[in-house]
């Protein structure tokens, strides 16, 4: 009875899993069978068009591409800064506790509410308009969290025996940091980083919140240029009666996951590149 | 002789737990001194007042003063301090970097040129006695070496930067007994220049490097001497018992 209910477990287990798979196989297919023979190189490098032949992504690729360069300007400093602050230098106390849950929450805030916190206080407040930088910040505002709790985890990992082996030889906190505490937690606040900016670039309610659902047929030449980005424009299309336009956005779709799984794949190899070189 | 360190009625606290109580001690200059006791008696807790590595703990506090030279190390700056009195840890840490790196590490930062680090990293590692190991070797990460090899980097790595007074918190407890003895070789070679101050769970090692020996129990300093007069004849009766292996 005992074996049969953990075999019964973990077969339950199993189906899961092939489900999860089964569906991310499926929606691969889907749009791999609708948008496959629309990519091109004319595909990316055509401006948005009311003609299906015409349509391209390339506004929104560079959008996309803009996007992050500067949501990651942004966003890392700040991040790493912050975890930086609360794990060395913040003591333990009760303030730091409630700034960490409510970094924690704020991770869990959704996207959307953060685009109305953008539209309010970059667009409006400052007086940026719809701007590429605007969406930028909004941009790194969604990740902050995500980029602070994956380098504080990151810099935790880095055993406390290397900072009282450097404190002991007179070190000041600051040595101690740069030169050993950074150095060790790279690679994983690196991961953290490129993983959250990821996500940044497959999300596009708080950037149709902010007011970047537009035609454009320009690529931004400077950051306070309007702009779109992919997931936008796949929305755009998709949200079209005509079946070329779905075709499109599956095309679309292709394209935006392509990025993201090179993107995660640069990850990857940062974290293997060095996880061979640091063991404790 | 001369006092290196001595405190006065150190006492010291994590939150509200009373780990060192009245502790008066004078550490000889040249001499080992050996802390024994049972776990959680304090003695680790007492070597890391001396360099001042417990200020790394929030809740930590102390009382009473830790004279070196005269002046309360309290009142120094503790980067400073750590300077003059360097520490060798339990388990083995040296740095993710290579072995030349660890070394030059510390005289790096204390402002020693990169052209005078070469004689520094082999003078150190001479003291140590690691350099005929290593001297093909330097460019090889310090993970490559064995456990006890690690260790005597770590030694080396703390000579580097000429202290006055060195502290082992347990360093032989994580080695087999050839790297032990290595060790124990190493601290008395040691003590020509520096001041050393063993913690130590093993008595027999403390009976065998130490020239003085303090025994602590639960935050007290129950009994110090020199190391023949407290293995031979202790006075207090829970020196004896914990010598001869009744508790502990």
């Amino acid at each position: 009875m005992r074996k049969f209910k953990g075999k019964a477990f973990e077969l339950f287990c199993l189906t899961a899993t092939l489900i999860a798979l089964f569906l991310l196989a499926l929606l691969l297919y889907d749009a791999w069978d609708k948008g496959a023979s629309w990519l091109s190189f004319k595909f990316l490098n055509s401006f948005p068009s009311r003609f299906p032949e015409q349509a391209g992504i390339k506004s929104a690729l560079w959008g996309s591409i803009w996007l992050m360069l500067l949501t990651a300007l942004i966003s890392i400093p700040l991040g790493v800064g912050a975890a930086i602050y609360l794990e060395e230098y913040a003591g333990r106390t009760k303030l730091t506790r409630i700034i960490e849950i409510n970094i924690s929450n704020l991770a869990g805030v959704p996207s959307i509410v953060y685009g109305i916190l953008g539209l309010a206080l970059f667009v409006r407040g400052l007086a940026l308009g719809r701007s590429l930088i605007a969406g930028a910040l909004t941009m790194a505002l969604l990740i902050l969290p995500i980029i602070i709790i994956s380098s504080q985890e990151a810099i935790r990992a880095v055993p406390s025996s290397i900072r009282e082996a450097s404190y002991a030889l007179g070190s000041t906190k600051w040595q101690t940091v740069k030169h050993h505490v950074l150095p060790a937690a790279l690679p994983g606040i690196l991961t953290g980083n490129i993983l959250a900016l990821s996500r940044a670039m497959g999300e596009a309610a708080p950037l149709i919140m902010i007011g970047a659902l537009t035609f454009i047929a320009f690529t931004p030449s400077s950051p306070f240029d309007p702009f779109t980005a992919l997931p936008i424009q796949i929305f755009n299309w998709a949200s079209r009666p005509k079946a070329e336009f779905q075709e499109l956005a599956a095309a679309g779709i292709l394209v935006l996951l392509a990025l993201l799984l090179a993107v995660n794949a640069v990850a990857i190899l940062i974290r293997n590149k060095y996880q061979r070189y640091i063991k404790w | 002789m001369t006092a290196a360190i001595k405190t006065l009625n150190l006492n010291a606290w994590y939150g509200k737990t009373h780990a060192l109580k009245k502790i008066n001690m004078t550490i000889e200059e040249n001499k080992i001194t050996a802390i024994i006791g049972p776990s959680g008696c304090g003695k680790s807790t007492f070597i890391r007042c001396l360099n001042r590595m417990n200020d790394l703990i929030d809740s930590f506090r102390t009382e009473g003063e830790i004279l070196m030279h005269g002046m309360d190390i309290n009142r120094e700056d503790p980067v400073m301090l750590r300077k003059k009195v360097g520490m060798v840890f339990q388990k083995p840490n040296p740095f993710p970097k290579s072995i030349y790196e660890n070394v030059a590490y510390g005289p790096r930062i204390h402002g020693t040129l990169d052209k005078e680090l070469n004689t520094v990293v082999e003078s150190s590692l001479k003291k140590a006695a690691l350099w005929d190991e290593v001297k093909d070797r330097l460019n090889e990460n310090a993970f490559e070496l064995s456990g006890g090899q690690q260790q005597r980097l770590c030694i080396a790595r703390a000579l580097a930067v000429e202290p006055e007074v060195i502290l082992f918190d347990e360093p032989c407890s994580a080695l087999d007994p050839i790297s032990t003895s290595k060790i124990e070789d190493l601290m008395a070679a040691l003590k020509e220049k520096y001041t050393l101050v063993i913690v130590t769970h093993n008595m027999q090692q403390a009976a065998r490097v130490s020239d003085y020996t303090a025994f602590f129990l639960m935050g007290e300093m129950i009994e110090f001497g020199e190391t023949n007069q407290i293995f031979k004849k202790p006075k207090m009766k829970s020196t004896e018992d914990y010598i001869v292996g009744r508790f502990g």
